[in-house]
């Protein structure tokens, strides 16, 4: 029988079904990625002598993140936490009532081609632009400060909100919007309530979203003098104090857990 | 109305009353806030902001594109920061993910663990971790790759597990039916199911994590960073307007680049 001819010959061991069916594909991508991983890998540039003495210092930051000195700079992380409290609370306001005009307008459907290429420049600029460089910038021009971080949170959040609204608004049911048209409704009585009731709770959960991110950026734009937490921390480790760093990190740790926790109620509250 | 019908309303007395509340505790707070942040402000810099703003936009151009060719290499160093973050962040957040998923957590204290590891790593900015490594080994882009690493541990790992918590459990009733052993069931039953899943978040986060090694050296950690806080530091402004145009090109490109392969993938 054929059956047991074919069961005399040793079956090969089955093996899972390669992802990339072409093999000239499949090796040179591995190939490829290797090469440049080592090429990568190669030109890290690492000074070893300065990697080790390091590996001595990283104990006393370890030591540092066991025992950490909340008491001995709590005025400086005190002030600077309240300090980036009050940045996140302005900088989230300001920040979502200035996108609301820039998501409807970077909306295709209900924005004019011009009013639509301005405010998707806007947005892609403040999307591509790190905050920290953002901070330097207005730093320039308004001064160190909170108001600089302020300013940076806002404009950053523009670009946040405005892109997430502006889609949102582009899949919204066009019939609603139609009906209200129908009867007679003006363009600002067709937006309030033809678009706006269907984009309500995405605006809530995403504006609560963008706190939770400003506060977590608020505790960094303080290293180039934006204000906030980020200045504390920055001398912190500049004066080689890995007790109150450890501390400043924990409280931002712990701020950011809470503020997450609160968010994703609220968010499922809404939604 | 006069004929006593009722004009629809959206809410009653009571809860519109709630509403106009909540509105006036959030406005109140606004307002003390902005006090505090106007308290700290010194406004007479801030009326001269235009002047300065027209000032550095004289400054920023013409951009000096000369310049630009001794960014290539802080360039190539940016991308290879990310890529070995992502690697890095990868090889920790396989085996904490399998750690912190319930289907295949050896233990409900592993789990605690893991999640404790997700919240400290995605909680802090790469920017504060690559201070802290500069200060321990030393300013480099190897205390770049390990910051972008670290803080990209904890996005990466709870996107993985909220993927291994989802996946289908016919094939690993199977796997068990058939006698097959833990290691294998992982192997043979979860790892085929998440490998997409891990390919997404592995682009999806190199993109990320390209946006922030444009900065990191900012506090020494290596990439195009150094270059933008030398040429601020000596107020070459023309110098600014190439590295930023080198920033977004770079960034518009990982974002093209991660989401026509994720594209391809899926």
């Amino acid at each position: 029988m054929s059956s047991a001819v074919a069961s005399q010959r040793p079956k090969p061991a089955w093996r899972p079904k390669p992802s990339i069916r072409n093999p000239f594909l499949r090796y040179g991508l591995l190939i490829g990625s290797l090469t440049y991983l080592y090429l990568a890998f190669v030109t890290i540039d690492v000074n070893w002598n300065r990697v080790v003495l390091g590996l001595e210092r990283s104990q006393v930051v370890f030591a540092g993140f066991l025992r950490p000195d909340f008491v001995s700079r709590w005025q400086f992380i005190q002030s600077g936490v309240l300090e980036s409290l009050t940045m996140t609370v302005v900088a989230t306001v300001l920040g979502v009532a200035l996108s609301i005009p820039f998501a409807f307008g970077a909306a295709r459907n209900i924005a004019p081609l011009p009013v639509y290429l301005f405010c998707r420049a806007v947005i892609a600029v403040s999307r591509s632009l790190q905050e920290i460089v953002i901070a330097i910038i207005f730093v320039v021009m308004v001064g160190f400060g909170p108001l600089a971080g302020v300013l940076t949170l806002a404009f950053a959040s523009i670009g946040f909100l405005g892109k997430l609204l502006a889609e949102d608004i582009e899949d919204i049911e066009p019939t609603q919007l139609e009906a209200i048209r129908a009867t007679g409704g003006s363009w600002s009585q067709s937006m309030a309530f033809g678009v706006v009731p269907q984009i309500m709770p995405r605006f809530v959960g995403l504006s609560v979203y963008r706190l939770d991110i400003n506060f977590r950026e608020s505790a960094v734009i303080g290293i180039v003098g934006a204000g906030g937490i980020g200045g504390a921390l920055n001398t912190a480790i500049a004066r080689y104090e890995f007790g109150t760093t450890a501390a400043i990190i924990i409280v931002i740790v712990a701020l950011v857990y809470l503020g997450e926790y609160a968010s994703g109620v609220i968010r499922q509250k809404v939604q | 109305m006069k004929d006593g019908t009722k004009v629809w309303q959206r809410r009653d007395r009571r809860a519109s009353l709630n509403v106009y509340f909540a509105y006036l505790i959030a406005a109140v707070v606004f307002l003390i806030a902005f006090r505090y942040i106007s308290g700290q402000t010194t406004w007479l810099f801030v009326w001269d902001a235009p002047e300065q703003a027209a000032d550095l936009i004289s400054r920023m151009f013409p951009p000096r594109w000369s310049y630009a060719e001794r960014l290539w290499r802080p360039l190539w160093d940016t991308i290879n920061i990310a890529t070995l973050g992502t690697v890095i962040a990868m090889v920790v957040s396989i085996p904490v993910a399998f750690m912190a998923a319930r289907n295949t957590t050896p233990h409900p204290i592993a789990r605690q663990i893991a999640m404790i590891i997700i919240v400290f790593t995605r909680s802090v900015n790469s920017l504060i971790w690559a201070l802290l490594l500069v200060s321990i080994i030393g300013p480099g882009v190897l205390a770049g790759v390990i910051a972008i690493g670290i803080r990209a541990i904890g996005f990466c790992t709870k996107l993985l597990y909220e993927a291994i918590e989802e996946v289908s459990p016919r094939p690993i009733e199977a796997l068990t039916a058939s006698g097959a052993s833990g290691a294998q069931v992982i192997a043979y039953g979860i790892t085929p199911q998440v490998l997409p899943a891990i390919a997404g978040i592995i682009l999806y986060r190199w993109d990320i994590n390209i946006r922030s090694s444009t900065v990191v050296g900012l506090v020494g950690a290596g990439g195009i960073g150094i270059q933008l806080n030398a040429s601020i530091n000596a107020l070459q402004w023309s110098q600014v307007t190439v590295i930023f145009v080198m920033i977004v090109a770079l960034v518009l490109a990982a974002e093209w680049v991660s989401a026509k392969v994720r594209g391809a993938i899926q």
